[in-house]
């Protein structure tokens, strides 16, 4: 198993984590949140691989070829499909915040602090 | 009784549907009605598992996906152990009083809001209740997006969108780190279930993979549970959201963080780290030190009860984190005591202030000034919750206090107490100073000390005032016989070792096998150490004596006043620049504090 998509997922979690600190944008924003969200399918994904593996599809498929881990495929799927409702949220309210404010600059809507 | 394990979650999930589907055909009030009985429905069955677990560890395998093969766990499974039950009690409790202030709080409410209670309620027992490790994650994702929504729920303002996505961003970024923490451990283990996890790794000393795994669980969850530096998004979330949500922001979802981590210590990370186990100790102690100062400087910075309150609430998160980071069955027990006084009172210092906003359409202490003069009775309740958070001896989360302080004298760590004491002194103070502003008059009515926040309008107009009252004040005498229940110290500080013990959790989970019933514990007030009535009367003396200097330090000579501006100033005007309400500015807090946790530990735990 290469070392590979490892770093590529550490890295894809940096980039994302470096784009929501300096987001000035609240679109941009969810979308930083779903690039740092596209490496936990990367490590997942890793973690499930086997070399030469198959799809874990065992219908018409003989006995005892190797096939890749099913279950990070389900996490996976399950943390797709938790997370566009984290991410509709947020949309939605970016979307109340552009409503009320007229825009969705985080810096310039600052009602609280201290 | 296994066969009731699931109900606290499946009632309120189902009651949620019905809410939903019925949502043009029920009358208004039907649905409400519907809330309540769903929220009830799993409140009884999480006090009757709770009681049942005391025995023994309930258990129950979804489409019976028992461990039958050299005991390995493929299915998914609830586990119930009575610390586990007893904040699924908890959670579903406090949603059944918040669900009955909402009752005439927010009459006119969307339909919505019944719904997102139930979820809330019903993700909070789910991971209460869970032994499945990728299972607490869907619960703790379900039960953020009912939070962010419910956080948010006021759309018509800038205000309460602002908090909802600083609480929503900065959550979600915990649980990719959550999530992440977990596919490491299954990488390594290949398990989900914790205690087949804990179970692979024992024995097995820890190295990069297991750091990496217990920072990323650690933070996420402290994340959380509000502890400093990730606690940025807490006060930004309860200063918007409504008063019953907010008492179950304070009184429940924080504890959700901190059950996770103890769950995740003491289930997995034990198994490989029992060696290392001063180390782990000394970062999160330091954790919990820092958060519980901080939290307390800035409650008494606020003049917005709601954020003052919920950072008094981080400063309380901060005092039980080292409850349950002193790795003992004493302090865990007084963290698990700390948290359950805690929640009643603050969630009723929270409906105190519901009912402020409702009565004077202002949550603001100095805008308050004085108006509370007219409800006599909640300002004593008020007062009252105060002085329970304080730690008074035997009043409210006293014997929580007392079990922590006992639980470090016996650890050979004598400086923690009284730093705790000061802590709890001074975010009770904040309360107190509050308090005595509005219901007494007292002070100033001009403060330049205080932050200015958004003003929030009233829910309700026309709501039910005794119905309000008697929700709030049932909460508030709960949470004030907590250190005087009898029994309640031995049968909590029984169920924390339970908590602790994964050999007998791996023998229940992993092998079914049943274990004697524990010695039914004496039914008697838990008596406590000298030391701690001494720091509990000092802590409210603290209390009483800052929050008099808040209120009339004009009265005080010049020379005090311009040493203290020049001391405290700076310090203080920087902390304020910390909590600048930007999410960049808590993500970047939340990446920088794991970095140091995590490298903090890399080099310790070799």
């Amino acid at each position: 198993m290469s070392f590979l998509p490892y770093a590529v997922a550490a890295w894809v979690c940096i980039v994302g984590l470096y784009g929501i600190v300096t987001s000035r944008h609240l679109i941009h924003l969810a979308l930083c949140l779903t690039v740092m969200q596209s490496s936990t399918y990367l490590l997942l994904l890793a973690i499930g691989y086997v070399k030469h593996g198959g799809p874990p599809i065992y219908k018409g498929v003989k006995l005892g070829t190797t096939s890749v881990d099913p279950v990070v495929q389900a996490l996976t799927l399950t943390d797709i499909v938790v997370s566009v409702t984290v991410i509709a949220l947020i949309l939605a309210l970016a979307l109340d915040v552009h409503k009320q404010a007229g825009t969705v600059d985080p810096d310039e809507i600052r009602e609280m602090s201290g | 009784m296994s066969w009731a394990l699931p109900l606290p979650v499946v009632i309120p999930l189902i009651a949620a549907a019905v809410c939903t589907a019925g949502d043009h055909v029920l009358p208004r009030r039907l649905g409400d009605a519907i809330g309540v009985v769903g929220a009830a429905g799993a409140f009884a069955f999480s006090l009757v598992i709770l009681l049942a677990s005391e025995k023994q560890t309930q258990l129950t395998w979804f489409g019976g996906w028992k461990p039958r093969h050299h005991h390995v766990a493929i299915g998914v499974a609830f586990a119930a152990d009575p610390l586990g039950a007893g904040v699924a009690t908890l959670a579903t409790g406090l949603v059944l009083a918040s669900v009955l202030y909402s009752w005439s709080f927010l009459r006119d409410a969307a339909r919505a809001y019944d719904t997102l209670m139930l979820l809330f309620g019903g993700a909070m027992a789910g991971f209460a209740l869970t032994g499945d490790i990728f299972n607490m994650f869907v619960w703790f994702e379900l039960m953020g997006v009912a939070a962010y929504a419910l956080a948010g729920f006021q759309v018509a303002e800038v205000g309460p969108l602002q908090g909802a996505i600083n609480f929503a961003v900065s959550n979600t970024v915990g649980a990719y780190m959550i999530l992440m923490g977990i596919a490491l451990l299954y990488a390594r283990t290949g398990a989900l279930n914790l205690a087949q996890i804990g179970h692979a790794l024992s024995g097995h000393r820890p190295d990069g993979l297991v750091i990496v795994a217990l920072t990323l669980l650690v933070c996420g969850f402290l994340i959380k549970a509000a502890i400093a530096p990730f606690h940025l998004w807490l006060a930004d979330a309860h200063a918007v959201a409504p008063a019953p949500v907010c008492l179950l922001f304070s009184g429940v979802m924080v504890v959700i963080g901190l059950l996770g981590v103890t769950r995740c210590y003491w289930t997995v990370f034990d198994a490989s780290l029992a060696a290392q186990a001063h180390d782990v100790r000394a970062v999160l102690v330091a954790l919990g030190i820092f958060t519980a100062l901080l939290g307390a400087v800035m409650a008494f910075l606020q003049r917005h009860l709601k954020r003052l309150l919920a950072y008094s609430t981080i400063s309380h998160m901060g005092i039980a984190l080292v409850g349950i980071a002193l790795l003992d069955e004493k302090s865990l027990g007084g963290a698990s005591d700390l948290l359950l006084a805690h929640g009643l009172l603050k969630g009723s210092l929270f409906l105190c202030c519901g009912i402020l906003l409702v009565r004077y359409d202002g949550i603001d202490e100095l805008q308050l000034h004085g108006k509370g003069r007219s409800l006599p009775v909640l300002g004593i309740m008020f007062g009252l919750g105060a002085l329970g958070l304080t730690g008074l001896p035997y009043v409210g989360s006293y014997l929580g206090h007392a079990q922590i302080d006992e639980g470090a004298t016996a650890n050979g760590i004598d400086w923690v107490q009284p730093l705790l004491m000061i802590a709890a002194g001074v975010s009770s103070a904040a309360i107190f100073r509050a308090g005595a502003r509005v219901f007494l008059g007292w002070g100033p009515r001009e403060d330049p000390l205080l932050s200015a926040e958004p003003s929030e309008s009233p829910p309700e107009r026309t709501a039910s005032m005794p119905a309000l009252f008697a929700v709030t004040a049932a909460l508030l005498v709960l949470g004030l016989v907590v250190s005087v229940a009898p029994g309640l110290g031995q049968r909590v500080e029984q169920a924390a070792g339970r908590a602790r013990d994964r050999i007998a959790y791996v023998d229940r989970v992993l092998r079914g096998r049943e274990l004697p019933a524990p010695p039914r514990p004496p039914v008697a007030v838990e008596s406590t150490a000298t030391d701690s009535v001494l720091y509990g009367i000092g802590a409210t003396a603290i209390a009483f004596g800052l929050a008099l200097v808040g209120l009339f330090r004009r009265r005080l000579p010049e020379i005090v006043r311009t040493a203290l501006r020049f001391t405290l100033g700076p310090p203080l005007a920087a902390l304020r620049l910390a909590h600048s309400g930007i999410v960049g500015d808590y993500v970047a807090w939340i990446t920088v504090g794991t970095a140091v946790v995590g490298g903090v530990w890399a080099l310790l735990l070799r």
